[in-house]
């Protein structure tokens, strides 16, 4: 069953479009990957889903509730939560306080604990480090932490924007092995990444963007298969 | 990177010192208490007169506005330049209220409201026009927003100007009602050496009444301005300072959340310009201008934004800085001349104006010398917030520690 549904999506940026007729659909249980070069629209199709920004056109549609112009705190509330494009962590909290920042949209504080030792399990890193602020960690560090806010929220989707960019090759499979606990855990997860090959590799199903339009979409493997994303962005 | 965690507990511990800091306030709280309840009676005694305590009052009134201007610009990091117009409607709506003024006005009729009751409605109106204030500037971030509570700043007291029918306008309103209390108790400190109880007590006829209210008020601004720190509305406004986006994308609605660090930060004001207005007794738009706005934001920024003990002592300290040390620095000077035996510089001669009125002309230039001076030994302020401290420690531990990882990681 679909738990999110793009429909004919047009983003604008000014006179600029950055989508066009974008539609994609998330299963529950899914890992979906959104692979394309530098300015596909890879980002901005994260954005128009977190209401950061709104569709100039098409449906956008969360557990069968059309969300399309609904505001960011809404769809959080709805169990949407990203963790966005270059991480964007609150860099003079301490690590707590941006895990705590992550659930703001609950109330259950018992459930909250005991989400923050869900966190601290995944990401033993963490917990070492959690009255350090955040802008003190390290790059792989502030990637955990990016990941386990989003987690706070306890989201039925996790959005993921690069999470990969920056860091050190044993880090992005440390980070995308923890992506793949997460889903079995039970989180729908929807990855962007430039990095194609490690997302196809962890992704049920997954879409090519390119230059603001679908190109491409099939499973994980066929994908990794196919010569025109092999040519275009695993560099074979 | 495991073997990095050996130095790690002893980092550990040098970078946990949230909870120093927290002994910190503690220790500033209890200093500035007592020096609060010693302040009239040590004064009092020894300079047999109440003017100093007088001069706490009104050093009372900036430590409000700063802790009301720390609300927005320390917690929710929004810069205000305007700050004084919240103040002044404060002020006015106190002084409106509550004195002969409306008589004088087309409504025709003087309104005397209580006190008690209309330092809350001074306060709910500052906090209704910084609402007010926030909505047009909701889109806007950093210099942009700066730029727009400028123009609010200028705007206000022009209008107080300009509205003289009802205001007075340049002729400021007068005559303000002082508050009363059902009973007082007068000693030495009131002038006359007695003990006595006073019933029912009008604030006019002791200056310490005034000072013990403004405690009073201060206590109670510390007590909630506290509690909103550390409540979820606290660390929403701390994100969104940090991080707009991020801070929506945790789903914390910033408008509204903005909308009440404008509101609750203008709200203090309000309460401080009732007060000011009941104090003075007098309310003229001129004692709302640009350098009011500013004054506020410096004690804020020098006092370590943020953080609540350091922006009350930062308020402190620039009052005795703008309102007692600089403008006495030329008596002082000249005094001093005279009793080291150059009495001469004193005197005017040719170019020279004399040391007094040298010293008066070099007044701003001291005052900016002094304010760069302690930015630059203290860029974190006086007493900086937790977040300031850990960042500013942490820098050389980063390097250690990035030198540590670039090791392990070749």
């Amino acid at each position: 069953m679909a738990l999110l549904e793009l429909d004919g999506v047009d983003a604008l940026y000014g006179r600029i479009q950055a989508l066009r007729k974008v539609s994609i659909t998330v299963d529950k249980g899914e890992v979906v990957a959104l692979i394309g070069s530098n300015g596909a629209g890879k980002t901005t199709t994260l954005r128009t889903i977190s209401g950061l920004m709104h569709p100039a056109s098409g449906t956008i549609k969360f557990d069968g509730r059309e969300i399309t112009t609904t505001r960011p705190s809404k769809i959080v509330e709805l169990g949407i939560c990203q963790s966005p494009e270059g991480r964007r962590l609150f860099p003079r909290m301490t690590v707590v306080d941006n895990l705590v920042m992550g659930a703001y949209t609950r109330n259950d504080k018992p459930a909250i604990a005991s989400d923050m030792d869900r966190v601290f399990t995944l990401f033993p890193r963490l917990k070492e480090r959690r009255t350090q602020i955040a802008g003190t960690l390290s790059g792989g560090e502030q990637q955990m932490l990016a990941m386990g806010r989003a987690l706070m929220a306890r989201p039925k989707l996790m959005m993921l924007d690069e999470p990969s960019l920056g860091l050190a090759p044993i880090l992005i499979e440390t980070i995308f092995s923890i992506v793949r606990e997460i889903n079995s855990q039970g989180t729908t997860v929807l990855l962007v990444e430039q990095n194609a090959n490690k997302a196809l590799e962890v992704a049920n199903r997954a879409y090519v963007l390119e230059t603001g339009v679908i190109v491409q979409e099939g499973s994980g493997r066929e994908l990794l298969a196919s010569e025109a994303v092999q040519k275009a962005y695993l560099g074979m | 990177m495991s073997n990095a965690a050996g130095a790690r507990p002893s980092l550990r511990e040098r970078l946990n010192i949230r909870q120093r800091i927290r002994d910190r306030d503690t220790a500033v709280y209890g200093v500035l208490i007592i020096v609060a309840l010693l302040f009239p009676l040590v004064t009092i005694y020894a300079t047999g007169g109440t003017a100093l305590v007088s001069h706490a009052t009104r050093a009372g009134y900036w430590v409000l506005l700063a802790i009301g201007l720390n609300v927005v610009v320390g917690f929710a990091g929004l810069l205000d330049l305007g700050y004084a117009a919240f103040f002044a409607i404060g002020a006015y709506t106190y002084a409106l209220l509550a004195s002969p003024q409306l008589a004088s006005s087309p409504a025709h009729h003087a309104i005397h409201i209580n006190f008690w009751i209309l330092i809350f409605g001074s306060l709910l109106m500052a906090a209704l026009f910084g609402a007010v204030l926030g909505f047009p500037t909701l889109r806007l971030r950093g210099d942009y927003l700066a730029i727009v509570t400028l123009g609010f700043g200028e705007i206000v007291p022009q209008l107080f100007y300009n509205f003289d029918q009802w205001t007075g306008g340049i002729n400021a309103v007068g005559l303000i009602d002082q508050p009363l209390l059902p009973a007082w108790i007068q000693g030495p400190w009131s002038g006359d050496g007695d003990f006595k109880v006073v019933s029912p007590f009008n604030f006019n006829t002791d200056p310490v009444a005034y000072y013990v209210l403004v405690c009073f008020l201060i206590a109670i601004a510390v007590l909630l301005v506290t509690n909103l720190y550390r409540s979820r509305l606290g660390r929403a406004w701390m994100a969104i300072r940090e991080d707009e986006v991020a801070a929506a994308a945790m789903g914390i609605n910033t408008v509204t959340t903005k909308l009440l660090a404008f509101g609750i930060g203008a709200s203090f004001s309000g309460f401080a310009g009732a007060y000011y207005a009941a104090d003075v007794a007098l309310v003229s738009p001129d004692n709302f201008l640009f350098i009011v706005s500013i004054t506020v934001l410096v004690m804020v920024v020098l006092g370590g934004m943020g953080n609540i003990t350091g922006v009350i002592v930062g308020a402190l300290v620039m009052y005795y800085l703008v309102f007692y040390l600089i403008p006495g620095l030329p008596e002082n000077a000249t005094s001093l001349a005279s009793s080291i035996g150059l009495g001469s510089l004193n005197q005017s001669s040719g170019d020279w104006p004399g040391l007094g009125e040298e010293t008066q002309r070099l007044n701003f230039i001291i005052y900016g010398a002094i304010l760069v001076g302690m930015m630059l030994l203290r860029p974190q302020g006086l007493l900086p917030s937790r977040v300031r401290e850990q960042e500013l420690k942490h820098a050389a531990v980063q390097e250690e520690e990035a030198a540590v990882e670039q090791l392990h990681a070749t």
